[in-house]
């Protein structure tokens, strides 16, 4: 039997180039792993076994009729904040319970079209917000590096599945940090494209102005891959820029000898875990071995990274979530009179997060409190983006953690909102400031008896996604750690 | 007796644009008839994950209609996101242009009684529609059908002062937008639905009195009976020492009543902000030149024109202007009939028997090509017929689509003109009637008409009237 524990989607390539195996051996292995380790690890919302084989079927008739591509009958999770066609769509949500979308994301049919394999649907935070996938309407994913823990959110269900070697590789999406942050926990490679980069046709939407869809690889050559094939510009989504996709696979491997990183001295916060500054001082010795010049170096704006960002977010998520009303499709409580159905289905169908999250946007956006909070939150927000334009007119990338914490046991999170918000507290300026950001495993710290990951966060300048690969590549070669795998890898 | 107040009305009136597809969606802009949610698309119904993309074409003609409007025109398109809460509006927000107006500060002429003024206009902005709530059997459902149609909401500033300068407003707006292509300006459809704003103040007054809003007004009609409405009850809170109170309004037009939908303390906090789905689009200087030259003659620059270059009287011109569809008709009838009719005859025929036949048949266009009319013209001043054998051929033209010239011809319409012929039908015609001829040369000359009338009943109305006249005096 074929170890899926460390397999790749250049690896899958490989051995379906060669005919070594076929795509429906390869969806059987990911089916039969998954309904092995489901149970604890709980990555998935919904399995599509049978259209996932249909595909396989196809992919490898496609194959023997000559074509080729890197994705072609390779097995994925998906986010369940991304439309499929033929599968339900519930962004994790009670409200959403039985939604089956007659479309899917334009980045799904792109995938599509490619013959990728769909496995099925990836579990999340609620609509996105949270950062455990404990806000989950249906249940928490666990950790595959220590079953006991979170696996980072909201993208910890397809983070798990990678982890879990159920997928070869995932979509996530990032608003804030979902994608890097589940990515640092986990010891996957995590890609937050620049906004405009990827289209958000199809996606659930969070927070408009910051929501983008991301891969979870294995390593950063499948990254570059799966980056190719979901970006550029839709004509659906007016936020897509019009830009060439530059060959990412040619990044790989090239020098970074005489690059210049800047290290913003605000990301080492108060209450950042010493592991963690640890392996970014490690990380930061690896790079100038590799000829990089590094320096320290200052964000001013950091810290209002956090309330804008909870300003921003909220108020627009206030808006994206009206249409969950019970009116047209997914729950409705079914109540007597108009409001009171309104009411009720809201009511039965948003969980505490998201209710919480609603209420504070509403109120940021209300006659009275929108000049001082979110209008004063888009102006911090410019000086946020000019920050990081000053930044790189110096260098070509900063090198900062991801989460400045290991992941926490599952029900062991901090019970002050406010101090769990610190949570994202590293990867939430660059989701402001629209930049492309990549996690990179960076190393362990043992924990408990548990070896727990640590990602190294790489930025880069908009539309930069080549440099921040080509920067994680030479770091990846360097190190390794991305070959380590979880205790259950072999279960 | 002058009224003790004084009437301030500024209107907003949502005009429905002439798009091909919603506002921003690929769904037809124009098959709301249709069964219920049948036109319709996961973008309209507001699905999880779908986004808005503009409709070009819908900003393209609201800066037209700015540009008539003489507005000042923004150089981007933005929208934000209105929040509130309905089950028309799918997305729980509807798209809609706020701090930045596609359209703005501009203005509108409208005729009063004591000549021509300038209705300010504050914004025209791109907006777009919500769906409709059918309520039966105790139930209410959703028809989304009308959800994303582009609307024009065209606001003014509060100076109309009277009833007549409402209308007049009113009936010069649809007149505008029709004639330029931007909306229907079918009000039977809702393409025009308004609301008023109305205070009053005592005469000679320069500060504002409280200002009530009347919501769903659809028809000019009750426009007007809601305003005459809200003067009286305005005029009578007024006049015993009250106060006008803040409110919303809503117009009960069976009931011929205004009532209160909302007070000032319940208004609406609709959250605006920016629409973070719609990066802003460019509208170039070039773009808006080109919509510039794409504007036809304006109604009332046409009607001046027609006044100047035809002699028409002002009535006249402002019939023949208002609408682009006659006052084409009437320009293309003038250069066929080629300086044998004048334009005078011409106008005299259009809003005579041609408006009358457009009444009879309901006909809101003229059916008939302008070089048909033309001819139908040319015959009747070249006395190949009568004017009465015009009105009748220009009947069948309106029902066989023939030319006038085969009409007469088929019918052997052509006036009889021959002297010989018709000295002989006048000499019988006083042989057979002894009697009137000597009253006649008596003195009672004013029988000369029936003479004339009884030749043109033997004539079948073919003879030439001067001719016959002129025989008639001869053999006298
Ligand atoms: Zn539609």
């Amino acid at each position: 039997m074929i170890d899926l524990s460390t397999l790749t989607i250049h690896a899958c390539h490989q051995l379906l180039q060669k005919r070594e195996i076929s795509a429906v051996e390869l969806t059987r292995a990911y089916l039969d792993r998954i309904e092995r380790l489901e149970p604890r690890v709980k990555a998935y919302l919904h399995l599509a076994p049978e259209l996932a084989l249909a595909q396989a079927r196809q992919a490898d008739a496609r194959r023997a009729g000559g074509e080729d591509n890197p994705l072609l009958g390779v097995p994925l999770a998906i986010k369940d904040m991304l439309t499929i066609k033929g599968m339900p769509t519930t962004a994790a949500s009670r409200i959403l319970e039985g939604f089956m979308p007659p479309y899917e994301a334009t980045v799904i049919s792109r995938l599509r079209a490619l013959g990728a394999v769909f496995l099925g649907k990836a579990n999340t935070d609620e609509f996105a917000m949270g950062w455990s996938t404990e806000n989950s309407g249906f249940f928490t994913t666990h950790n595959p590096w220590d079953l006991t823990r979170v696996p980072g959110g909201s993208s910890g269900g397809p983070a798990a599945a990678v982890a879990a070697s159920e997928a070869v590789a995932a979509l996530g999406t990032d608003t804030g940090g979902s994608v890097r942050q589940p990515a640092s926990w986990t010891n996957l490679v995590g890609m937050r494209p620049s906004y405009g980069r990827v289209s958000r046709w199809g996606v659930v939407a969070f927070a408009s102005s910051l929501d983008q869809v991301g891969p979870l690889t294995r390593d950063v050559r499948d990254n570059a891959l799966l980056l190719t094939a979901i970006a550029g510009a839709d004509p659906r989504d007016s936020t897509t820029m019009p830009l060439e996709i530059p060959d990412y696979q040619a990044a790989l491997g090239q020098d970074i000898r005489g690059m210049r990183f800047g290290l913003p001295r605000e990301y080492f916060t108060e209450g950042m875990h010493p592991g963690v500054r640890q392996t970014i001082i490690d990380a930061v010795a690896t790079l100038s071995d590799l000829g990089a010049h590094i320096e320290e170096m200052s964000l001013p704006t950091t810290r209002y990274g956090m309330p804008v960002y909870y300003l921003v977010a909220t108020a627009e998520a206030s808006a994206n979530l009206a249409r969950y009303d019970g009116v047209r499709y997914g729950h409705s409580a079914g109540a007597d009179t108009m409001w009171e159905n309104y009411r009720q289905t809201r009511g039965q169908g948003f969980g505490p997060e998201v209710k919480r999250r609603i209420i504070l946007g509403a109120y940021a956006l209300s006659a009275g409190y929108y000049d001082a909070y979110y209008l004063q939150a888009q102006k911090v927000r410019t000086l946020i983006r000019q920050d990081f334009e000053q930044a790189f007119a110096q260098y070509d990338a900063l090198i900062t953690p991801v989460v400045p914490i290991p992941p926490y046991k599952i029900g062991a999170a901090p019970t002050d909102p406010v101090e769990m918000y610190l949570t994202d507290i590293l990867t939430l300026p660059t989701a402001l400031a629209g930049v492309p950001c990549i996690s990179v495993p960076a190393g362990f710290i043992a924990e408990d008896g548990a070896s727990l990951p640590v990602g190294l966060q790489i930025i880069g300048k908009p539309f930069a996604e080549a440099t921040i690969l080509q920067i994680a590549y030479a770091f990846e070669q360097a190190t390794l750690y991305h070959r380590q795998t979880p205790p259950l890898a072999h279960d | 007796m002058t009224p003790a107040y004084e009437l301030v009305v500024g209107m907003e009136v949502h005009a429905q644009l002439l798009t091909q597809s919603k506002m921003f969606c690929g769904c037809s802009a124009n098959a709301f008839d249709t069964e219920p949610n049948s036109n319709t698309c996961p973008v309209c119904l507001a699905m999880p994950g779908m986004l808005p993309v503009i409709n070009r074409q819908a900003v393209a003609q609201t800066i037209r209609a700015g540009l008539a409007l003489n507005c000042t025109i923004g150089a981007e398109a933005v929208f934000a996101r209105k929040n509130y809460t309905y089950p028309d509006l799918p997305k729980g927000y509807q798209i809609s242009q706020y701090e930045l107006p596609q359209c703005s500060d501009g203005w509108i002429e409208i005729d009063t009684a004591h000549g021509a003024k300038r209705i300010g206009i504050t914004r025209a902005h791109l907006e777009e529609d919500t769906g409709k709530l059918v309520h039966a059997d105790g139930v209410s459902l959703v028809d989304l059908n009308r959800a994303g149609v582009p609307l024009l909401e065209i606001v003014t500033e509060p100076d109309l002062r009277t009833i007549e300068e409402v209308n007049e407003y009113l009936t010069r707006l649809r007149q505008l937008l029709v004639t330029i292509g931007v909306s229907s300006g079918d009000m039977e459809k809702g393409a025009m639905r308004m609301e008023a704003n109305i205070s009053l103040r005592p005469a000679g007054s320069s500060s504002f009195g409280t200002k009530v809003e009347i919501k769903n007004l659809n028809s000019f009609r009750a426009v007007r009976n809601a305003l005459e409405y809200e003067i009286r009850r305005q005029s009578a809170v007024l006049a015993t020492g009250g106060q006008v109170e803040q409110v919303t309004m809503g117009w009960l037009e069976h009931a011929g009543r205004t009532y209160v939908q909302r007070s000032k303390e319940s208004a609406h906090d609709y959250r605006y902000f920016p629409e973070p789905d719609l990066p802003p689009l460019a509208v170039s200087r070039e773009w808006v030149a080109e919509l510039q030259a794409s504007l036809p003659e304006l109604p009332l620059a046409r009607r001046s024109r027609f006044m100047a270059a035809y002699g028409l009287k002002l009535a006249d011109a402002d019939v023949l202007s208002a609408d682009r569809g006659v006052a084409d008709f009437f320009e293309a009838t003038l250069q066929a009939v080629g300086g044998v009719v004048t334009p005078h005859k011409v106008a005299h025929w259009i809003m005579g028997d041609l408006f009358r036949l457009l009444n009879e048949h309901n006909l809101d266009r003229i059916p008939i090509p302008a070089a048909h009319f033309a001819e139908l013209l040319q015959l009747v001043a070249r006395h190949v017929i009568n004017a009465n054998t015009g009105s009748q051929v220009l009947k069948t033209m309106f029902s066989s689509g023939e030319s006038a010239a085969r009409i007469v011809e088929r019918e052997n319409l052509a006036q009889v003109s021959d002297a010989n012929v018709l000295e002989s039908a006048v000499q019988s015609l006083l042989a057979a009637h002894p009697d009137e001829v000597a009253r006649y040369q008596a003195g009672k000359t004013q029988l000369l008409g029936w003479f004339v009338g009884q030749v043109m009943r033997e004539t079948r109305g073919k003879a030439n009237p001067d001719l016959v006249r002129q025989l008639l005096q001869k053999y006298l």
